[in-house]
């Protein structure tokens, strides 16, 4: 399958881009450039040479130097030892670099994606003489706390000769199918494809997030496509991280594609030290990371995203749920950007290349919940964050991945300033999934669930058209039972949607005390629309101080007690209250 | 390596210069051409088997068809040792003072990108002597943290006042400030070298000046000499150094002008697409790593043009930077000096290099204090030019109070006023303490106990 590698010549070169002939080359190849031997693909065949990107520095690369074709598409080694593990944008352990070449990135380094020396422990979970079809679970190796199914490899299926168990690394043969092929616990995949499944189910479970914001008024579903657009300083990246924390994902493969070097530092140094809530393991355990920060060769970012994708894909067909955070593919669309007009290619919107929102939509298209091909449930839930200049949602990528993403939760750098937190726009922000996950939700939480944040909704809407009254005559002017109504949009907005990341209760709020939370609203626009009623003037109601109280349960682990304790509290205070206007 | 010369210039465009007809070229190789003598410095854009792109830093006045070009075989580099502090240079390293070509190892001043794993995480501080800076938008070890401002405000100053006044506190480390120049008037150049060497600031500094009516090619390497410079002293020499660059706004022009002379497609506002990554190639370089004891800061300043946040320059920016310091025209307006606006300034670093053992214990918390009741205060205004201070209550007028001191007290200093850390936070606490105790509620107990 494999063609004769052949030499060829370097003929021209500018920056990341390399012009060679002389060889016979299929594009998506993966070729080696120069006498270091750089790693490039062939992103463009013409009638007597082919354009190369190459994901390393070529200064001094000059024309003559030979090109060695490689003969495969750019791909990631697939097979346990990946959890934990954090890569350049193409799956190069960062580490390994740091061994190789020092504190600073050179170039001309291989580096293998999983470690080939460690053993692992493999069970066979079939039989000789069983007949597998591809993506077929062979065995299984215990990595931390997940059990790693070893898979078939795409292309392989057959009979089985022989498979054996005990301890093995990567490349050893664990296993023969009937027409030679070896097994390993390790394959070789194909980024740009995406990997194969049975059928895509529909969107009805939600991903967890543990933040508001998020779970009660713009819930993204497992194997949905959220879309994270803000400018700089409206809290993307605190966004992204929280949710790799705190998400009820079981993997997070997190890309930082084109983003500061520090931020990546602070994940490396956080995550080890933070726990996972639902299973008591260090949370890098369950994340893999790729650091492709700004300042790295630009086609390596290019391909970042897809090496993130094709991983999460991998994790998926072993039937887990993972979470793929992309921070941030406005940076992804510029190294395109950037490749394309070296290539003098006819430009689209503001410089972006045409088939930019193609790309877009392949990429979050490869999102999903699915039957994988061996008969399991996974999902790969995409959250792609988008950095739009002058912060303007109208440009190119932000609009192309709205087309896609069925959730957009819209940053707002106005809120950031006032210290909201998070900075969520929650008239400009939707989610399309609420429909399909209303049985989950009614079932797993709350009846009248559904109802209830509608109603949540309506009380903002409501509040915004009634500030533009009292920006111009002020709340005074209002009546009583308007009056009332944006105090309680204020509690919505101070005790529900914002949320305190760096506390250390309220950085993760599980539903149900999402639910108990919004109760305590309601309750308290109750007793206090009754008090109301019995000509309580609205600003002792206004007044109240035991609706402060709602920040306490929020803050509160336990909180059940503490709940029903200020539901009477606010029912007494009202009542106190209506003895004295009576 | 061969360092053949060649007469056989085709083209000349803007600061590109086209060669045929040459040996195999690398790509960035710098490059000599020879114009009656005079030698101008370039560097290789684009490389083929039949012809070589060459852009000249000095611009390509004079250069004719006759001229020769030699290739040098490596990248540009600059000479580092000692020697340099203290030194004041061209855009491209050339001594501007009386004293000698530099000397010492040769350094590529395209610098290799820091493995994100091999980075340590910033965690300490730099005092600048800037009271709003300092308390407001902390300053940290290792990052990047720009100064947007608008043309006629005195960033500048405040540069030197940085440059001047800054210092690690409670380490005996090296500390030193390159400092580098771009596209500044003679003027201004004169007024920088001046104020080093008069403050005695120049002994541990180092200057690259590079003036307006310079090529503007050149603008394009001198930040590039400057980081190189900095690496050198922070990673090889273990010092704390602070890059302090002006006016960014003036090096995104050259990208701009390179860019279309090589007749590039063009991004947002004619900006090449290219500008994000050129400039985090910059930015990027700041930072600490870990097993070396020093560390590398920055401080860009840029000009917004019309003042527009959203203008490519400081937008990309922005997006790279650790937070930022918006100098304000309204304050400037007020002869208030330095016009710091501490509302849409951030540091995103302050967290974890700041508090007890770094700064001080009530810092963060006297900080979001102040944030807090000036945000309020400002807002103030505008309802009392609509309904006047008499319709106000007793704590909004407070309120309004607050934010005038602030402003007066706190974020006005002079020139040469070097306030030490403590000095700031009791200036802070003297404000708050004209707000009753109970309604400073971002401050706990404790702290009140300890300082109000």
């Amino acid at each position: 399958m494999v063609k004769k590698e052949s030499e060829g010549r370097i003929v021209r070169v500018s920056g990341p881009v390399v012009e060679a002939t002389g060889l016979i080359v299929r594009m998506s190849d993966i070729v080696r450039v120069g006498n270091e031997k750089l790693m490039g693909e062939v992103i463009k065949i013409e009638a007597n040479s082919f354009i190369i990107q190459v994901y390393e520095d070529t200064t001094g690369i000059r024309p003559g130097e030979p090109v060695h074709n490689t003969g495969k598409p750019l791909a990631v080694e697939l097979g346990p030892g990946l959890l934990g593990s954090i890569y350049d944008g193409i799956q190069r352990p960062l580490q390994s670099l740091e061994k190789e070449m020092g504190h600073f990135i050179k170039r001309g380094v291989d580096a293998e994606g999983i470690d080939h020396s460690k053993k692992w422990k493999f069970t066979p979970t079939v039989k000789k003489g069983q007949t597998l079809k591809e993506g077929a679970i062979i065995g299984e190796v215990q990595e931390f706390n997940f059990i790693h199914k070893v898979q078939l490899a795409p292309g392989q299926s057959g009979k089985l000769k022989d498979i054996s168990s005990g301890s093995f690394t990567v490349i050893d043969k664990i296993g023969e199918l009937e027409d030679g092929t070896e097994l390993k616990l390790a394959h070789f995949q194909p980024v740009r494809k995406p990997r194969a499944f049975t059928a895509k189910l529909a969107p009805s479970i939600p991903l967890v997030t543990g933040q508001r914001v998020y779970d009660v008024f713009f819930p993204v579903a497992k194997g949905g496509v959220a879309a994270l657009p803000g400018p700089f300083g409206a809290g993307k990246t605190v966004t992204q991280q929280a949710i790799a924390k705190w998400s009820d994902a079981d993997i997070v493969v997190y890309v930082g594609c084109g983003e500061r070097g520090n931020e990546m530092t602070e994940v490396l140094t956080e995550f080890p030290h933070l726990v996972d809530p639902k299973t008591g393991k260090p949370m890098m355990e369950r994340t893999i990371l790729i650091a492709n920060t700004s300042n790295m060769p630009v086609a390596a970012r290019e391909a970042s995203v897809y090496v993130g994708m094709t991983l999460a894909e991998y994790y998926r067909d072993m039937g887990y749920n993972v979470a793929l955070m992309a921070d941030s593919t406005s940076r992804w669309a510029e190294a395109m950007r950037e490749i394309s007009s070296r290539l003098e290619e006819m430009p689209g919107e503001e410089g972006y290349p045409a088939y930019l929102s193609t790309k877009l939509a392949n990429f979050y298209e490869r999102a999903g919940r699915v039957t994988t091909q061996n008969g399991q449930e996974g999902s790969v839930t995409v959250i792609g964050a988008v950095s739009p200049a002058g912060g303007d949602f109208s440009e190119p990528v932000t609009q192309n991945t709205l087309r896609v993403a069925k959730c957009f939760w819209a940053l707002d750098a106005k809120l950031a300033e006032k210290r909201h937190y998070w900075s969520i726009n929650w008239l400009n922000s939707y989610s399309l999934y609420h429909e399909s996950l209303r049985d989950w939700y009614v079932e797993n939480i709350d009846k009248k669930w559904p109802e209830k944040v509608k109603k949540l909704m309506t009380v903002l809407q409501e509040e915004d058209s009634l500030m533009e009254i009292v920006q111009l005559v002020g709340s005074d002017s209002l009546p009583e039972s308007q009056q009332l109504t944006l105090e309680i949009a204020r509690l919505i907005r101070e005790e529900l949607l914002q949320q305190n990341a760096f506390h250390e209760v309220d950085k993760f709020c599980p539903l149900t005390k999402a639910n108990a939370l919004i109760d305590l609203v309601f309750f308290f626009e109750k007793v206090a629309c009754d008090a109301l009623a019995k000509n309580v003037p609205v600003r002792e109601i206004i007044a109240s101080k035991t609706k402060y109280k709602i920040a306490t349960v929020k803050t509160t682990e336990d909180y059940t007690k503490l709940h029903k304790q200020v539901m009477k509290e606010m029912e007494e205070e009202m009542k106190e209250l209506e003895n004295k206007f009576a | 390596m061969t360092k053949l010369e060649y007469k056989t210039i085709e083209r000349v465009a803007g600061p590109l210069v086209f060669v045929k007809e040459t040996h195999p070229v690398g790509y960035g190789e710098l490059v000599e051409v020879n114009v009656h003598g005079e030698t101008k410095l370039g560097q290789v854009l684009e490389t083929a088997q039949d012809f070589v792109v060459v852009q000249l830093f000095e611009g390509t006045s004079g250069v004719d068809k006759d001229a020769s070009v030699k290739f040098l075989g490596e990248p540009l580099t600059v000479k580092l040792d000692e020697n340099i502090k203290g030194r004041v240079l061209s855009g491209i390293g050339r001594p501007l003072d009386k004293g000698p070509q530099l000397t010492g190892k040769k350094f590529d001043i395209g610098g290799a990108a820091i493995n994100p794993f091999s980075r340590q995480f910033p965690n300490n501080f730099i005092q600048t002597g800037i009271s709003s800076i300092d308390m407001m938008t902390t300053l940290i070890r290792g990052q990047k943290l720009p100064i947007f401002s608008g043309s006629g405000l005195p960033h500048n100053d405040i540069a030197l006042q940085i440059a001047r006044q800054a210092k690690v506190v409670g380490e005996k480390t090296d500390f030193l400030v390159v400092f580098a120049a771009m596209g500044i008037t003679n003027e201004e150049a004169l007024k920088f070298q001046r104020s080093f060497e008069e403050s005695g600031a120049i002994e541990n500094a180092v200057l690259f000046i590079n003036k307006a009516d310079d090529p503007s090619v050149e603008r394009l390497v001198t930040p590039r000499m400057a980081l190189t410079t900095a690496e050198y002293f922070a990673f090889e020499k273990g010092a704390h150094v602070l890059v302090i660059f002006t006016d960014l706004t003036n090096y995104c022009e050259s990208l701009r002008e390179i860019g279309a002379a090589r007749e590039e497609i063009p991004g947002r506002r004619g900006y090449p697409g290219y500008m994000y990554t050129d400039l985090a190639q910059l930015y990027e370089r700041a930072g600490l790593v870990k097993g070396r004891k020093g560390s590398v800061t920055q401080i860009p300043i840029l000009t917004m043009p019309g003042d527009d946040k959203t203008h490519p320059i400081p937008d990309l920016t922005g997006y790279i930077t650790e937070g930022q310091v918006v100098i304000g025209r309204e304050l400037h307006r007020k002869n208030i000096y330095p016009p710091i606006d501490v509302l849409p300034s951030l540091s995103r670093l302050m967290g974890p290099g700041t508090g007890e053992g770094k700064t001080r214990d009530d810092h963060k918390k006297v900080s979001d204090q102040c944030y807090a009741l000036y945000a309020e205060g400002r807002d103030m205004r505008g309802l009392v030019a609509i309904v006047g201070e008499e319709a106000l209550s007793e704590r909004d007028r407070r309120k309004l109070h607050f934010a005038k001191l602030f402003e007066e007290k706190f974020l006005q200093q002079g020139l040469d006023e070097d306030r030490s850390f403590d000095k700031t936070m009791d200036i802070a606490w003297d404000l708050l303490r004209s707000i009753p105790r109970e309604e400073l509620t971002k401050i706990d107990d404790k702290l009140k106990d300890k300082y109000y």
